[in-house]
Parts: C-alpha cells; structure tokens; sequence
C-alpha cells in the first residue's frame, strides 16, 4: 500500500466527517482517541485509517471519559490531539474538559450534534448543545468554539481550531452537526505550504527556571512537555504559578482571573463571524452551522420581497461576538434566530441587543432542520 | 550532620510536609516506590508519575518528576495519552482503591485487557480516606465505615484477580510492612513489559482502622504480621481479603504477552514505509526483563 501524505492537496468529494479528519490531519494531529457514536463515527473511522498512514496513533477507548482524558495526556507528551463524539458522549466528556481547561491543555473537541436529549435522535440533526459547550463543565470558565456549515468550512475550522488550541493553550470546541457531518461535497485543500499552523509555546527557560503556571504578556504560559526534564507538576485543584495546588480564595482568584481574561481579552484575536448586507438592514438573520445555510433560501425570497434583510454568521460561537451584534443591533428592528433547539443562541443575541433590537427565536426540536417558509415567515414578521 | 535526605532528589521539598495522617501506609509505599525507581537506574526525565483523587491521589504532587494529578477515577486513560504518545517515556500510575477499582474500574479493566506498557500502583486502605471514610470497592464484607454504618453489604474485588482476569502481565501484593519486598517488587513492575499492577495494603488508622477498632498505625502493622502469608504464584483467584482471614501476599502472575504496541507496530509492519515522527517499541529507552 502506497503511504499517503498527511496534507491530501486538491480537490475531494467528501462527507463532512472525513473533511474534519483530514483537517485534523492537515493541522497536524498525530493522535485521536474516542469511542464509537453516531453520527460522529465517520471521523474516528477516517483517523483510523489515516494516522497510521502519517506515523500518529489512533486508538478506540472504553468510553467517552477515558478518550477526553487520553487526548489531554497525549497532549502532554507534545502530540497535537482530537476526538470526535456526539450528544451523550459530549456530556461524559464535561468532566475532563474541565480538566483540560484547568490544566490549560491545547486539543481539540468535535461534536457532531444530534438530537437530544438524552439518547435522543442518533442519526438525526440537533443543535442543542450549544449551552452545553459554553457552560457544560462545573465551575467558571471561557472556552472557545467554532462552528461550520460545509464540509469545506469543517476542514478549515478544524485547522483553525488546532491553531487556537494552541495559542491559548485551551481545549477548542467544533460544533458541527449531523447534517454538516453526513453531507458530501467538494472540498478544496491546499498546498500544505498555504496551510498556515501555530506552533506550541515551549519555555525559553532551563528547567530550574521554569514556572509552568507564569503567564506571557498575553496571559498564556509556556507549556513544557513530558520526558524533557522540566519535572513540572499539572493539577486539577487550583494552583500557584509553580502548578503547585493553592487552597485559598486568594489562589482562585488569580487563577481563574487570569483563564477568563486569556479568552476575554484576547477576544478581538479569537471572534470571527461573516455578514451579509447588515449594514442598513431592516433585520438581520442570525444563524450558524446547518442554521445558517438553511437561513439562506428565506433570506433570498425576503428580499425578492424588497425586504432589507442581512444575514449575520459566527463562525466562532464562543467567545459570542457582542460587541458586533450590540452595534448592529442600533440599526435594525429585530433579529431573526432560527436554531435547531427552543433558543440558546438566541438568548445571547438578545442578551448583546441591550434591548435596542427585538429578538424573534425560530425554535425546532431536532430532527430535521427549519422549513424555509418559517423562517420567511419570521423575516416578515420581523420587519413590519 | 545529614544534609540532604536521601530522597530529595525525588521528593519537590518545598511541598513537605505532606498531608497524609500519622500512621498511614502512604509514606511507605511513595519511599518503596521512589527507592524502586532509583534502583532501577531509569533516567527520572523519562518518567511520568499520573494520579487520580484521594489519598493516594496526592502522590503526584510530591514527587520531582513529571507529574499529573487528573481528575478521580481517571488517571489510567490519561496515562494511556502519554505512552501511546511519547512510549520512551516510563509512565507509572499512583493512585488508591476507590480511585482505580471503584469509578475508574472501566479504565483498569480495559487498560490492562490490551495490555498497555504501563506500571499501576494502587493502594488498598479498604476506604474513601480523602472523603471521611466512607465504603469502596475494597471494603470487606461486614467492615464498618461512615456509608455502612450497619456493617458493609457488598462484596469486595479481590484486586490481583481483577488485575490477572483482565490481561495483566505482572501482579504481586505486599501490605506496608513488607518495605524491602515492595520495592523490590514495585522494581520488577518497572521492568516489566506490558501492564503491571502492584496493590499495597495499607493501614488507614484514622478512619477505616478506627470505625473498625484496629488500633494505631503501628498495631495495624503488627496485624499484618500476623495475618500475612507469603504465596508467590498463588492463583489469584483464591486471594480474596475475607474479614478476619489471612491477607496472601506475593508475586501472583509474570507473564510474557505482546503489548498494545507490539501488536500495533506487528500489524502495520511494512505497510506504510518508515515509522514517521514517534519511537516504536524497539527504540524503548527502557530495559526489560525478558530482553
């Protein structure tokens, strides 16, 4: 068998799934633990096939905990890592979120929504865990997530997702979903040289010097790897700079300061969101994923219409980009929220109006995704 | 005048003291297992030590290497990341009963059934000793403790028949009073290839040996003495801790079987050119026994 490279350059019809492996692949991931669970399978199927191809490590674990947790380790010992799951494996991996946001341990986290809750709809779209990504995991922190509409989209989020896992040392969330992740179209990758990738940040320091916990200017520390002699400690209980545990309020607060303000106010770095004629619109339809695509075909019959209408698209979901929707929130009458769950995202648009702008919430349970007649109906109703 | 203590090349000082209780079995099993290590002449940058919650958990925050305290019950599939990521490290888990037996039992299981490259360390107090003493996994029969005030209902693992039953290549058990024996058995789990497991009985005298009336750290000692048998290849099956019976201690199993990654690297020989970026098993740092 002829070894493939790890950048599969040209042009490919393929399933979303395999479009976010072979962007795994492409950013530079080399292990992939998880745990069988539709419709996210497709991904641990592909890095099955594919790691051993590029020399990385692939291995099925006995459940969700353990894979989160064998990502965060492999971290550790300097591999770039992922695992991909679905609704009922995302809420076992909450746990060791935690952890990795704790430990500030760069991976990457993909979930292919379904339907929920509980076991719900396996084969059938949800986009209801988009709170659970924000918010899932005990305790008070920022997390970053990213969300796609293509196949294309998926493979360049997941670079991207690799890139701002290790920039911020933070676990990076992809929040696709199963109409996302079983849809086959083209997909355009590039020479690996125009693949742009962030290196990890290893200390500058000897050993004896070295704080694993001391931060740079942009509040993100250095991360010395495992078998390199820095002998550093890495706990889930609050910890000093040393990485020492600290049982003091004292200790949480800068702690736990310093991993809000790494996300916060490195926001301007991390938020990325695309519009479309927002600007003197009358209402602007704010979706993402599957949503967003969907929104399309209303979007254009309302226009046809002579309705002022713009779409507004967060790439990245998380940090929610607030500022933007507060400004534009000045100039149009309502927003228009379609999102495959009863408003999750739509209370954070509302949240970001400050009240200047109504927010009309286009609900749908899961299992399938929005009738455009709804969602036209909704522009309508927004714009008298 | 002593200057340096001994282990202070192993130990982070400025962590001392530490938090375990007078009379607890800790203390030994960490000088066993850092006196093992030393003996074993691996480079201490080559290793990781990973542990879990509790007790025992602590472990990791005292030991100069590079260390990992996870979350509870999980620090065998984080220790799973490290070795099939960098397998020239050493990767040794360090953590109690409750923590590897009761929530992360899965991981045990599994971990040892692919017989992964890995060194467990579990220490069996019979109890949640972080908590307050509640019952475990581990608990006897009858054993009173904060959760089984009328005496315990469940039946206990016996850990080596779990440990042999699911696929592990080294099993022993020694109590703390056995310090010589357990290092030079914590020795032989470092050296062994594929999945090793040493279980330490260990006295818990501020919670499990009081709600049980088993006396200070140093009478639960001298019970040991006493209840104790040495049985080396004893079927571990037939080594279950029955309340009041005698504790069978010793090298149970030390079995040859290929490891996760010598099957790994056995089933992609030759499919795929040259290994790219990782060592594979036969450029291991580390010796072994059968080599």
């Amino acid at each position: 068998m002829e070894s493939k490279g790890a950048v599969l350059t040209g042009e490919h019809f393929i399933s979303g799934n395999e479009a976010c492996a072979e962007g795994a692949l492409a950013a530079g991931c080399r292990f992939f633990a998880g745990y069988p669970i539709t419709p996210s399978t497709e991904v641990a199927e592909h890095m099955a096939e594919r790691l051993p191809e590029v020399g990385g490590t692939f291995i099925q674990m006995e459940d969700e905990l353990a894979s989160m947790n064998a990502i965060l380790g492999a971290a550790w010992a300097g591999a770039k890592t992922m695992s991909a799951t679905s609704g009922p494996g995302f809420s076992l991996m909450m746990e060791n979120l935690g952890l990795g946001i704790m430990t500030e341990t760069p991976c990457v986290l993909v979930n292919i929504q379904r339907g929920g809750p509980s076991t719900g709809l396996p084969t059938l779209v949800g986009q209801g865990d988009m709170m659970q990504a924000r918010w899932g995991s005990h305790g008070p922190y920022e997390i970053i997530a990213l969300s796609p509409s293509s196949p294309q989209e998926i493979f360049d989020l997941t670079i991207k997702a690799f890139n701002l896992s290790e920039q911020f040392r933070i676990p990076v969330l992809i929040m696709s979903d199963e109409v996302v992740g079983h849809m086959t179209e083209k997909v355009i990758i590039p020479p690996a040289d125009d693949i742009k990738l962030t290196p990890r940040r290893t200390p500058k320091v000897s050993p004896e010097k070295y704080l694993p916990y001391d931060p740079d200017e942009d509040l993100v520390p250095a991360m010395a790897l495992a078998g390199q002699g820095y002998k550093m400690h890495v706990t889930g209980l609050t910890h000093d700079r040393k990485g020492y545990p600290v049982i003091t309020e004292e200790a949480q607060i800068e702690l736990v300061q310093r991993l809000i303000d790494k996300i916060r106010k490195n926001r301007d770095k991390i938020i990325e969101y695309h519009e479309d004629q927002c600007e003197g619109a009358d209402v602007i339809v704010c979706s993402y994923g599957i949503s967003a695509r969907t929104s399309l075909l209303p979007i254009q019959l309302a226009r046809e219409e002579g309705l002022k209408v713009g779409l507004f698209k967060p790439i990245v979901v998380w940090p929610f980009p607030e500022e933007r929707i507060g400004q534009l929130a000045a100039g149009v009458k309502a927003f228009v929220v379609p999102e495959i769950n009863y408003g999750q995202i739509s209370l954070e648009v509302e949240r970001c109006a400050h009240g200047k702008a109504e927010v009309i919430q286009v609900p749908h349970a899961g299992g399938g995704i929005h009738d455009p007649a709804k969602v036209l109906e909704a522009i309508r109703r927004a714009a008298k | 005048m002593i200057e340096r203590h001994p282990m202070d090349q192993l130990l982070r000082e400025d962590r001392i003291p530490h938090i375990w209780c007078s009379g607890c079995g800790l203390g030994t099993s960490l000088t066993a297992f850092m006196s093992a290590l030393q003996d074993t002449g691996i480079s201490l940058d080559n290793v990781s030590v990973v542990s879990g919650i509790g007790c025992t958990g602590r472990v990791a925050g005292y030991v100069k290497l590079d260390s990992f305290h996870t979350t509870h019950g999980r620090p065998i599939p984080f220790a799973v990341g490290l070795h099939l990521a960098n397998p020239s490290l050493k990767v040794v888990v360090f953590s109690g009963d409750g923590d590897l037996i009761a929530i992360g039992g899965n991981h045990f299981i599994h971990s040892a059934r692919r017989n992964l490259d890995m060194t467990i360390i579990c220490v069996n107090n019979f109890n949640y000793g972080m908590t307050g003493g509640q019952g475990g996994p581990t608990t006897p029969i009858g054993a009173k403790t904060s959760t089984t005030p009328y005496g315990n209902f469940e039946f206990p693992f016996n850990i080596p028949h779990l440990a042999a039953a699911s696929g592990a290549t080294y099993v022993a058990r020694w109590t703390a009073l056995d310090a010589r024996r357990l290092r030079k058995s914590i020795h032989e789990a470092l050296m062994k290839r594929g999945f090793s497991v040493v279980e330490i009985i260990s006295p818990c005298p501020t919670l499990f040996g009081r709600f049980n009336r088993q006396g200070t750290g140093l009478d639960i000692l001298n019970s040991y003495r006493e209840q104790t048998v040495i049985q080396h290849g004893a079927d571990p099956a037939k080594v279950g801790i029955e309340p009041g019976g005698k504790i069978i201690v010793g090298k149970f199993v030390d079995i040859e079987r290929p490891t996760f990654l010598d099957v790994v690297n056995q089933g992609l020989k030759g499919k795929f050119g040259p290994p790219v970026e990782k060592p594979r098993a036969e450029e291991l740092a580390i010796p072994s026994v059968d080599e």
